[in-house]
């Protein structure tokens, strides 16, 4: 089952190794991660998804607790999230075509951030349903490049 | 403010609140076990102006560090230059820089405090990863100073430079890459605290030497604050009543005690619980000398190599209490098959231990030594007694049948028996004022089997890591740590072998180690499991020819002698613990010696190999023949062509006593059968 979790750690150099390491090193794959600053300078948010079943989560964040750099693990995972992800996409596109792909972009509120003689790139935001949708239908024009940022989930308000 | 407050209570006259006070603030908490042991921000050197190599040497006086075991070398030569004017703090220098941290590791374990260890940058940092990785197994703190090349050239492979945090960071508790010296002393600070505090463990500080060379002012803090490490101490109360409830009413209850007992110093409160509610204890190689050995319901030895009666006590138990033990492959044997019919309580101070291999349905997290005083105010409260009479009468008849020892195994005029030489051993030294360390292998197990230990930190070997070249190491660091206990060294001749260059150090400091080798010329343990499972075929066990040890210590100005017969063993022993200089005595015994009981890899618990069964005339039953060793009679059946023992090997490894198996979980069978069988034996 995949599990999504936000992890509070010091912002430090090397923490991410510790992090990862340890949940690579417990025998899981990282399947998403990002990381980027929070609104304390002093820490980093971590967000990664791993595919665990209950007992080996368990222990991932057990083992995750007891590194001194991190100072909260959030289970994201049940709490119907709210998660994101940004991408971009660089399509084949030839000029007779070019307008279908900016159709179907816009269906999608995604932008186009680049335009080239054969292809287009867009920029998409959204949860994992909607960019697998989209990528999909791109799939059939030939998809060149994706790059993605990687997952980031913040809980909803309503649980305060 | 304290003091204020301790004076209008004592005014007050009122005796028995201020005793009640005491009480709670004498239980450990994670202030009071990780603060400073020295002087703290009290040094005379608080406030002075120094560069950043004084205060680290400062740091470690306001800690209360007297000894540092270590290795110089480019990048921490500023480090060793400002040791050179400290009146506190003796440097042992080893002979390598992994001798010098399991020497720490063996200050540690002998005191409970962190051993300290001071290494060079590159080669230095990477050669104490194997004792960084011992210590982190076995959860011994430990802090690791390594120099590291100065700030502007990491990352450019700059002359012995290596990213030890990098290469160390699965194995430490934590690691620090100092940046600035206003870190300095809160890094210590927090290095100590860290390694002392919840589940101990080893923590790794590397100093660039720019900054060992850098004017700063040494402010050392008292106290830590780390938001994100806050071990839990106490017990969870509710969780404390339900194990009594299960305690109370368990007929088999088990105690199966391990390295947290010691490591929370909780042997006191161990005992008090054992004796109140009767119940046995099994120990776990890292727990022995948390319960005396002469306690009589100490079951002793657990698992691959444990007594017949200690691993038929844990298949049978229905209620098993594990102290500051981690259910250890080792220990478990098939986990499928383990314990089947035990509830389990789990106490330990990390969270990430319960549950990790065995389910808990009581799981304590907290201190040991906490949650066991605990659970006997709890069961007084309760008038709880003793319910377990059946169980030890059930107990005693399997240790009265399956005896470690019997005069049958050591009958033999021509060759040591290993078993001989550890109870010999074992009956020489002083109960209370030795300490016996081990290296890994057959001679670990044997030792683990026959050297009674009555109190903790006096049995010291690598449980977790199986560290080779551990044992003798530690010994110097134990023997430096305590000068009044007569430190033994068990060792075999291949583990001896990894770390033999600290003869040097033992020699130069005087300090008196005895090393005991058990020289069977082979990797003993290897070589059994090739006897036993892989056809003799000895691939890379045989290490003749082997150097003449004696003549080898003698050249690091050691005594010592080799003896071959059984009639010379007692002398010998005699000899080198009497001896006030550093002893090896080199023990000639056969490779064909086998350690046994041995329960196979992977199979359950119970299935015993090599038991000694008295009730089929005190022989070693259930072994594969022709593997047999450890009687005269044996060794010669042994000469049989090697296809006839792979055939008996495979073929007839479970012929023997067929009366004594098949029963694994029916209790009124076993407990008929034994009833039998004491009226017979009797």
């Amino acid at each position: 089952m995949k599990h999504v979790l936000s992890v509070l750690v010091e912002n430090k150099p090397g923490v991410l190794s510790r992090v990862t390491g340890l949940i690579s090193r417990r025998g899981f794959n990282i399947e998403s991660l990002s990381v980027g600053p929070t609104e304390d300078a002093t820490m980093s948010r971590v967000t990664a998804i791993v595919n665990a079943d209950e007992v080996a989560y368990e222990q991932i964040t057990k083992q995750l607790h007891k590194l001194i750099s991190i100072h909260k693990i959030t289970d994201l995972t049940d709490e119907g999230a709210i998660e994101r992800e940004l991408v971009l996409y660089k399509v084949n596109a030839s000029a007779e075509r070019r307008n279908e792909i900016i159709e179907i972009a816009n269906i999608f509120r995604a932008k186009i951030v680049d335009v080239g003689r054969n292809s287009l790139t867009i920029e998409a935001t959204g949860d994992g349903e909607k960019l697998k949708g989209l990528e999909d239908l791109f799939r059939a024009y030939g998809i060149k490049e994706i790059v993605r940022t990687g997952k980031i989930a913040m809980s909803r308000n309503s649980k305060e | 403010m304290k003091q204020t407050e301790e004076k209008t209570k004592s005014g007050s006259g009122q005796g028995a609140k201020r005793e009640a006070k005491r009480k709670v603030t004498s239980s450990r908490t994670a202030a009071s076990v990780g603060a400073p042991r020295g002087l703290g921000s009290r040094t005379d050197k608080q406030g002075r102006q120094m560069r950043g190599a004084e205060a680290v040497v400062a740091s470690l006086e306001a800690e209360g560090v007297d000894t540092v075991f270590g290795y110089p070398g480019g990048q921490a030569i500023k480090i060793y230059d400002a040791l050179y004017d400290s009146e506190m703090i003796t440097h042992v220098l080893a002979r390598h820089e992994q001798g010098a941290v399991h020497m720490a590791d063996g200050y540690a374990r002998a005191t409970g405090r962190p051993g300290v260890a001071i290494v060079t940058s590159g080669p230095g940092a990477t050669n104490t990863v194997t004792g960084i990785a011992t210590a982190y197994m076995d959860s011994i703190p430990l802090v690791v100073i390594t120099g590291q090349v100065p700030r502007a050239i990491i990352g450019t492979d700059s002359f012995q430079e290596s990213d030890i945090v990098g290469i160390t960071m699965p194995v430490v508790k934590h690691s620090y890459l100092l940046q600035s010296t206003d870190e300095l002393t809160s890094t210590f600070r927090e290095a100590f605290h860290i390694a002392a505090t919840g589940r101990p463990g080893p923590v790794l500080i590397d100093i660039p030497s720019d900054l060992a060379g850098s004017p700063m002012v040494f402010e050392y803090p008292d106290e830590v604050n780390i938001p994100s490490y806050k071990p839990t101490y106490r017990g969870n109360a509710k969780q404390i009543r339900a194990a009594c409830r299960l305690i109370e009413t368990a007929e088999r209850p088990l105690l199966y005690v391990g390295g947290g007992v010691v490591s929370s110093e909780a042997s006191a409160e161990l005992e008090r619980l054992v004796d109140m509610m009767g119940i046995p204890a099994v120990v776990t190689l890292m727990g022995k000398g948390a319960l005396p050995a002469s306690h009589p319901l100490n079951l002793g030895a657990v698992g691959m190599h444990g007594a017949k009666y200690s691993n038929l006590a844990m298949t049978e138990t229905d209620l098993l209490i594990a102290v500051g033990a981690r259910f250890s492959d080792r220990v478990t044997g098939r986990l499928s098959e383990f314990a089947p019919a035990a509830q389990v309580i789990h106490i330990d101070i990390d969270p990430a231990e319960i549950g990790k291999i065995r389910e808990a349905q009581v799981p304590i997290v907290g201190d040991v030594k906490g949650v066991l005083e605990g659970l006997v105010e709890q069961l007084e409260k309760d008038g709880a007694t003793s319910r377990t009479e059946a169980w030890l009468q059930r107990i005693a008849a399997w240790r009265a049948r399956y005896p470690f020892y019997h005069p049958n195994v050591g009958d033999d005029d021509e060759q040591i028996v290993p078993e001989l030489v550890m109870r010999e051993l074992s009956s020489q030294l002083d109960p209370e004022r030795s300490i016996v360390t081990t290296e890994v292998g057959q001679h670990q197990m044997w030792a683990h089997q026959f050297i009674d230990r009555e109190r903790p930190r006096t049995f010291l070997s690598s449980g977790g890591l199986g560290t080779m070249g551990f044992g003798f190491p530690a010994a110097i660091g134990a023997a430096i740590a305590k000068p009044a206990s007569q430190v033994v060294c068990i060792a075999g001749d291949g583990s001896f072998q990894m770390n033999s260059q600290e003869m040097a150090t033992a020699a130069i400091n005087e300090v008196p180690v005895k090393v005991l080798v058990m020289d069977n010329r082979a990797l003993g343990m290897v070589h059994q499991w090739q006897k036993l499972f892989y056809g003799e075929r000895y691939s890379q066990t045989l290490l003749e020819p082997v150097p003449d040890l004696p003549k080898l210590a003698a050249a690091y100005g050691w005594e010592g002698e080799r003896i071959e017969k059984p009639s010379e063993v007692a002398a010998a022993i005699a000899r080198m613990l009497a001896s006030e200089k550093p002893y090896l005595l080199d023990v000639a015994i056969s490779a064909e010696q086998n350690v046994y009981p041995m329960v196979a890899p992977g199979a359950a618990l119970d299935d015993v190999m090599g038991a000694i069964d008295v009730a089929v005339g005190a022989v070693r039953t259930e072994v594969p023949e022709g593997a047999v060793a450890g009687t005269g009679r044996a060794q010669k059946a042994t000469a049989r062509s090697a296809c006839a023992q792979i055939d008996a090997q495979f073929g007839g490894r479970w012929e023997s006593d067929p009366a004594d198996k098949g029963q694994r979980l029916d209790a009124a069978t076993v407990q008929e059968r034994f009833a039998d069988e004491e009226g017979g034996a009797a």
